[in-house]
């Protein structure tokens, strides 16, 4: 019984790994079920963002406390990742404005001119 | 152990960021997807507060709120005829199966798993990360710059109604 | 007859029968006048009184500087601490008292200046034109903001027909939440801030960039062409200004070395320099930059009512529209604080914080920045938006990221050179204004190189038709 009201007060590691887990797999269902590119789009930002939830969690509960500098390399990481959701957004938006100018569409189920 | 402050933000930030994150799914517009993707957002940002992670708190709500939603919000203008609608497509199930899978199996492992760790207290993290950010992974740091700067330009380049070419303009 | 009596006109006669302020306040009863002024100076001496027990050294240790509400706010907490009530609710009581105290003040404070602030702009911008103002609502017209938030809130909710009810009810609100978390982090005493956030700096410029979804939305749902003409604009004006706003405050970063606002407002009264005087640029452009990050003249181009209705909030009526610009004016004084804080000095001038207090000096800085926007709003002309947006990429981007490596450079120097402050700092100020004069006017020549100016391009239209040939033609 104290497992359980522990697991519910006791904010920990646990936690923030469910709900990154959720919010991934939430990205996850956007992406693939989608019509629209924009949507993917968000998609994606939402399971780049549960990486990022992930990667923070470990590194406020390290495994290993050898030194200061190494405990906000899970921070570091994410500067990396969201400059690169950035560059991402930008050129995937780009992507799909232009696709909309040629075939006056962005829903992914016709944009089918590469099928074989 | 912890305040209940923070438990009760905790638990406020998560149901935020979950239960719009589910509405993202199921809105039938669009524009509301994205209205309920910045709340999500914002929400993501608070548990980064509550992880003591004031910085990339900051960051995310400047990059993700602030400006990607921006970008889509400019994509959606920008492809009038076509972006309202929020439609599934007939992958939507193993979509939906995939997510409770990974959901499941993330869950599984985070409980099975017993994790030793203190937490840690950062006093501020923005000295820390600058440090790191222009000592160990300066080359990482470059190359996100360069690779931001392609971007940039990719970008520019893709979108770009050249005047020479009249049938390119009519995309409007 | 002499020859300088004119005709008498309306307006001419309405100048010389024209009583200033201060005719008027002297023509208020004897008793008010008299109590008014016993008020004044009683506050005044007992100000001074408190200053000189505090720079003698007789408040210390013994009780606090009761000018400070942070400190109120500590004895508060000791308070509650001491009285033996059970931790856990004395740690919440701790946490939870200060908070709702804190955000009572800040609201009351933007609502009170919501309720001064158009009354001030319109009488001044009277003053400006040789008008009189309003000044029949209450003494002065002083109720007239009142008067029109209950004229707005009786008048009929219109919905246009095909908006999309979610997105149309949710902007007016969601755009009050920057207006307000902004002022979080501004120190308005040593220790009387809201959140002295050790990123203060970028939870300014993450706050600010919130602000432009809810206008889409804004100008989206509503379903008119002129709203999204309107929303368009300022998105797009937005996110230009971001970018100056952002190097210009990296500047202030640099030098003062530290992200925290309160420890800015430190530095530069340490130093007994403003910012302004030493990186007048990095200042300048973040003032024309919040114009536009703020929808005021001279770059309002979002709701120029002469374009485009009133831009993104064209459908909107009632007491939705008084928000929008209700928001207009918060942003404006949040601006004027950050204005202060991070280049006038904040709350502090020159030692004068010891003898009257804090926040008292940061809102005279306010109301001197806001009387600054009336001024340029009632002196210069709405910009054209490619003017707005080519002064933005082309101008102010290039040169302030060229004087923020500048300042990078002298703060690195600054660091490392023991030199007496004023030498340093007199130096760093010299060398930045000759740069920021220098770079203008090179960048300047630069950019205009091709253009003759005293010859201004004849239209497109008229080039293409051939009109000029045939008027050489005509001509010749």
């Amino acid at each position: 019984m104290t497992g359980i009201s522990e697991l519910i007060f006791e904010i920990g590691l646990v936690h923030y790994l469910i709900v990154s887990g959720s919010v991934f797999g939430l990205g996850t269902a956007i992406a693939l079920g989608k019509r629209s590119a924009i949507a993917v789009l968000m998609g994606i930002e939402l399971m780049l963002n549960g990486s990022i939830l992930a990667l923070l969690a470990f590194s406020r509960f390290p495994q290993n406390t050898s030194s200061e500098a190494g405990l906000v390399d899970g921070h570091v990481f994410v500067v990396f990742i969201l400059s690169v959701a950035a560059a991402e957004a930008a050129v995937a938006l780009a992507l799909s404005v232009l696709v909309y100018r040629k075939r006056e569409t962005v829903d992914l189920d016709r944009i089918n001119l590469m099928r074989w | 152990m912890d305040s209940p402050g923070i438990v009760i933000g905790f638990y406020m930030m998560a149901g935020l960021v979950l239960g719009s994150g589910t509405l993202v799914f199921l809105a039938r517009n669009l524009l509301h997807a994205l209205a309920f993707l910045v709340i999500s957002f914002l929400g993501m940002a608070g548990l980064f507060l509550t992880l003591s992670a004031d910085f990339i708190a900051m960051a995310q709500i400047l990059i993700y709120a602030g400006s990607i939603s921006v970008l889509m919000v400019f994509a959606v203008m920008l492809t009038p005829l076509a972006s309202r609608d929020n439609g599934n497509t007939i992958y939507v199930l193993p979509g939906l199966l995939a997510a409770g899978g990974i959901a499941t199996f993330v869950g599984f492992l985070a409980l099975d798993t017993s994790w030793s760790g203190p937490a840690t207290d950062f006093t501020t993290t923005i000295d820390l990360i600058g440090n790191l950010l222009l000592g160990k992974y300066v080359l990482a740091f470059e190359i996100a710059s360069v690779l931001l700067l392609f971007a940039l330009i990719g970008a520019i380049m893709l979108v770009q109604i050249s005047p020479s070419d009249p049938e390119e303009g009519e995309g409007r | 007859m002499s020859s300088d009596t004119r005709p008498a006109t309306p307006m001419s006669r309405q100048i010389a029968e024209h009583r200033s302020l201060l005719d008027r306040a002297l023509g208020l009863p004897k008793l008010v006048l008299v109590a008014l002024s016993v008020a004044l100076i009683g506050f005044v001496i007992s100000q001074i009184l408190i200053g000189y027990m505090v720079v003698s050294g007789q408040l210390d240790g013994k009780w606090y500087d009761i000018r400070d509400f942070g400190n109120a706010m500590v004895s508060l907490s000791d308070a509650i601490n001491s009285s033996g009530m059970d931790s856990r609710i004395a740690s919440t009581l701790t946490y939870l008292i200060p908070t709702l105290l804190g955000a009572t003040g800040i609201v009351s404070v933007v609502g009170g200046w919501l309720l001064i602030g158009p009354w001030a702009e319109r009488r001044l911008l009277a003053k400006f034109q040789i008008r009189q103002g309003p000044n029949r609502t209450g003494p002065f017209g002083l109720l007239q903001s009142l008067a029109d938030a209950l004229k707005l809130m009786q008048k009929e909710i219109i919905i246009p027909r095909g908006a999309d009810r979610f997105l149309y009810f949710a902007p007016p609100i969601a755009v009050f939440i920057p207006a307000i978390l902004g002022w979080a982090p501004i120190p308005w005493s040593p220790k009387m801030s809201y959140a002295d956030l050790d990123v203060g700096v970028l939870f300014v410029i993450a706050i600010s960039s919130l602000g432009v979804l809810a206008v889409f939305m804004a100008g989206w749902a509503s379903n008119n062409h002129y709203s999204l003409l309107g929303a368009m604009r300022t998105i797009a004006m937005m996110i230009s200004y971001e970018i100056p706003i952002s190097v210009s405050l990296l500047a202030v970063v640099l030098l003062t070395g530290s992200t925290k606002l309160s420890e800015i407002v430190m530095w530069q009264s340490e130093q007994g320099v403003w910012l302004i005087m030493l990186i007048p640029f990095a200042a300048l452009a973040f003032l024309f930059a919040s114009t536009a990050e703020i929808n005021r003249t001279p770059n309002d181009i979002g709701e120029a009512e002469s374009e485009i209705v009133a831009g993104f909030y064209t459908e909107y009526s009632g007491m939705k529209a008084g928000l929008f610009m209700a928001v207009e004016l918060g942003n404006a004084i949040l601006v004027g604080a950050l204005m202060s804080t991070f280049f006038l000095g904040g709350y502090t001038f020159f030692g004068l914080e010891t003898w009257i207090p804090g926040y008292l000096i940061l809102a005279t800085k306010i109301g001197l920045v806001y009387f600054l926007f009336v001024w340029i709003r009632a002196t210069l002309p709405r910009f054209r938006l490619d003017q707005l947006m080519g002064f933005a990429w082309k101008f102010l981007i290039p040169v302030s990221i060229a004087l923020m490596f500048l300042t990078a450079i002298e703060s690195s120097i600054l660091v490392r050179w023991d030199a007496p402050s004023f030498l340093s700092l007199g130096l760093i100020a010299l060398v930045n204004v000759a740069a920021a004069v220098g770079l203008t006017f090179v960048w300047m020549r630069v950019l205009f190189r091709d253009t003759d100016l005293s010859a201004p391009p004849a239209p497109i239209l008229t080039r293409k038709m051939g009109g000029l040939q045939a008027a050489k033609v005509l001509r010749g």
